[in-house]
């Protein structure tokens, strides 16, 4: 679309996906028999955007699409894409790198696995595009271990690719050049943090790095790189199909497009449902996945580390947004809804939660080691087997806000965060598991025929 | 560990050369530790672990310590330093799976297979382990034996799992993905919002 044609009559931002105008993008093709393959993906207008790009395109002006489409990071930080890629330095003919994080470990997270093992192509489009963009000279995908079949289907997509003259020396007939090795994690959470990936590619353990330098300045054996997540990358193919205009016509004022959520817990029809920004929870949970299958009581908004909210209409009703959520004092994270349902006693589900991030402490720093690693779970332990008193219910809150903004890198509020939710709205919970030394919500057998 | 080890064992790579060569391959000259981790997958896919010797192999290829390469080892969750099943059960146990009944599905298995978290058994055939988030929340409950998922185990698919485990066979894989996943022409609205909107 024109700039003019957008200027002159500008029309009602798409807010649902229940607007006739919204159409289904990056998902579209997921679960469709055949869809990984190149056959499948050429045939449906694939490797369009990237050859637009790369023949009518110049560099900057990737870059400048990007960054007027609106499009924010979806890894969960929600940093805008297109300024990110503008801090790269311009070329000097020494190696610079672009790192997808496909490390997707987020409890509630599952959307860059789909795109993964049935729609890899698309993906390697985007990274095509992103480099292009920023002149990279190689690319990495990392992807989290336990997603074998999707790094098989990546390694295959990226073959025929590079088979198909997309990918290597001079693609599309340019004087552009660019490959993509695909790195297998091993099980760690921690490798999601942009600097513990670049370390567990490099062959070390991953332990998060200090920043600055910032990745663009020296990431990848010291060399200027960018990190985007799998759905960033594969939105930019549909923004240079389509426009700028058109992603930026989705959303509200600080969010723009389209984004996979994602939705477990007990709800009628769980799973990934492509949405604009904006959409509220309600529509994810009531219209399309049906609604909840048990009583709730609480939604987490975007995978475990973002805080919890009450099951109450203003909280449903927000739209799904990076501004509304942090106002609300939670965060869009990666739009993995989690379902809380009533019989879930909440002190159970935070200790669930809190072995997560236990478990995935790298052990840096002394703040996350100890008080994450430790003493968390071990009063979690205590409260849950009905032994706690009273008094623990202040010193968890004085553990926690001693944690809170003293560790090195996010784990440790990605931690504390959810721990002090559910203390702000569910204490009486902890109350009365401490006062009774059994829960108030008993249920324990959970599993379904 | 000893760094100035001779071999007592015929090296991995030793008949591998093409696949070491291609692993070497996929990352920049400036780069070679970063073939560490496929190194070890590439071992660990074939011994079903690493041992010491191993770690000592692939060190003096990328060119640090057996220390180093023991201390990358460790700090993940699916490296394994002491062999593992033929059938290496995991269950995820995180929130998502736990309200699907995972801590359930898990005591089964645990009794069915006459082994507690983190065992194998006796004749080396099952492993059992309780492991956090593999991204299947929206179709939990999920296990994953060696490198598959199988996903939604009900009560129903879980002895059925484990009867053909036992009989030394992995099942044939069901595949649902969930949500919007049903194909570009179903993936559309299910109902009109007024439908459902109740309260």
């Amino acid at each position: 679309m024109s700039d003019q044609a957008a200027t002159a009559a500008k029309p009602a931002p798409i807010l649902s996906r229940h607007d006739p105008r919204y159409e289904v993008t990056m998902y579209r093709y997921v679960g469709v028999e055949g869809a990984h393959t190149l056959d499948f993906y050429r045939s449906h207008g694939g490797y369009e955007a990237a050859r637009r790009a790369l023949t009518g395109m110049t560099p900057a002006q990737v870059v400048d699409e990007v960054k007027a489409s609106g499009l924010r990071g979806r890894g969960g930080a929600g940093f805008p894409t297109g300024v990110k890629w503008s801090f790269m330095a311009p070329p000097d003919g020494k190696p610079r790198y672009l790192v997808c994080n496909a490390d997707e470990s987020e409890p509630g997270s599952f959307k860059d696995r789909y795109i993964l093992e049935d729609d890899p192509h698309q993906l390697v489009e985007g990274m095509i595009i992103g480099a292009y963009a920023m002149q990279m000279t190689f690319g990495f995908l990392y992807v989290r271990g336990e997603y074998y079949l999707g790094t098989t289907r990546m390694e295959v997509a990226i073959a025929e690719a590079r088979a198909a003259g997309l990918l290597g020396e001079n693609i599309l007939g340019t004087n552009f050049s660019f490959d993509i090795t695909v790195h297998r994690g091993a099980g760690a959470y921690i490798c999601g943090e942009e600097t513990a990936l670049m370390n567990s590619l490099e062959g070390l353990r991953a332990n998060p790095r200090l920043k600055p330098p910032f990745p663009a300045a020296a990431g990848m054996y010291g060399r200027p790189t960018t990190i985007n997540n799998v759905t960033s990358l594969t939105s930019a193919v549909h923004i240079i199909n389509k426009g700028a205009a058109w992603f930026a016509g989705m959303g509200t004022d600080d969010s723009k497009g389209t984004k996979l959520y994602q939705i477990s817990g007990p709800v009628k029809r769980t799973g990934v449902y492509e949405m604009p920004m904006g959409a509220t929870f309600r529509e994810l949970i009531y219209d399309f996945a049906g609604g909840p299958t048990m009583e709730p009581k609480a939604f987490i908004p975007g995978g475990s580390s973002t805080p919890m909210f009450p099951w109450e209409d203003r909280f449903l009703d927000m739209p799904m947004d990076y501004g509304t959520l942090a106002k609300n004092g939670s965060m869009l994270g990666t739009g993995g809804v989690i379902v809380i349902p009533r019989d879930k006693c909440i002190v159970d589900a935070l200790y669930n939660l809190v072995r997560f991030y236990a478990h995935e402490s790298c052990g840096k720093c002394t703040p996350c080691r100890e008080g994450v690693g430790h003493w968390l779970p071990r009063m979690y332990q205590k409260l849950v087997s009905g032994l706690g008193q009273p008094e623990d219910i202040a010193l968890l809150e004085s553990v926690a806000s001693n944690i809170k903004g003293n560790a090195f890198c996010p784990l440790a509020d990605a931690c504390i965060g959810p721990v002090q939710a559910s203390l702000k709205w569910f204490r009486d919970e902890y109350e009365y598991l401490a006062a009774n030394g059994k829960s108030k919500y008993p249920k324990n057998d959970w599993w379904q025929a | 560990m000893n760094e100035t080890h001779t071999h007592t064992q015929t090296p991995f790579f030793a008949d591998k050369q093409e696949k070491l060569a291609e692993i070497l391959s996929r990352y920049p000259a400036e780069g070679r530790r970063s073939a560490l981790m496929p190194l070890l997958w590439e071992v660990q896919r074939e011994e079903r672990y690493v041992s010491e010797e191993r770690m000592r192999e692939l060190a003096e290829i990328v060119g640090t310590t057996a220390t180093e390469v023991k201390g990358v080892m460790s700090f993940y969750s699916t490296y394994h330093d002491q062999p593992v099943g033929t059938f290496h059960i995991q269950v995820c146990s995180t929130l998502s799976c736990a309200l699907a009944g995972s801590d359930e599905l898990f005591d089964f298995l645990s009794n069915e297979l006459g082994i507690v978290n983190g065992e194998t058994t006796a004749d080396g055939r099952f492993s059992l382990q309780k492991v956090e988030c593999v991204g299947s929340c929206g179709t939990a409950p999920v296990v994953q034996v060696n490198d598959t998922y199988f996903e939604r185990v009900g009560r129903g698919r879980c002895q059925h799992l484990v009867d053909a485990l036992k009989q030394g066979e992995l099942p044939p894989v069901w595949r649902e993905r969930g949500g919007d996943t049903v194909g570009a022409a179903k993936a559309e609205p299910l109902q009109k919002p007024t439908d459902v909107r109740e309260g």
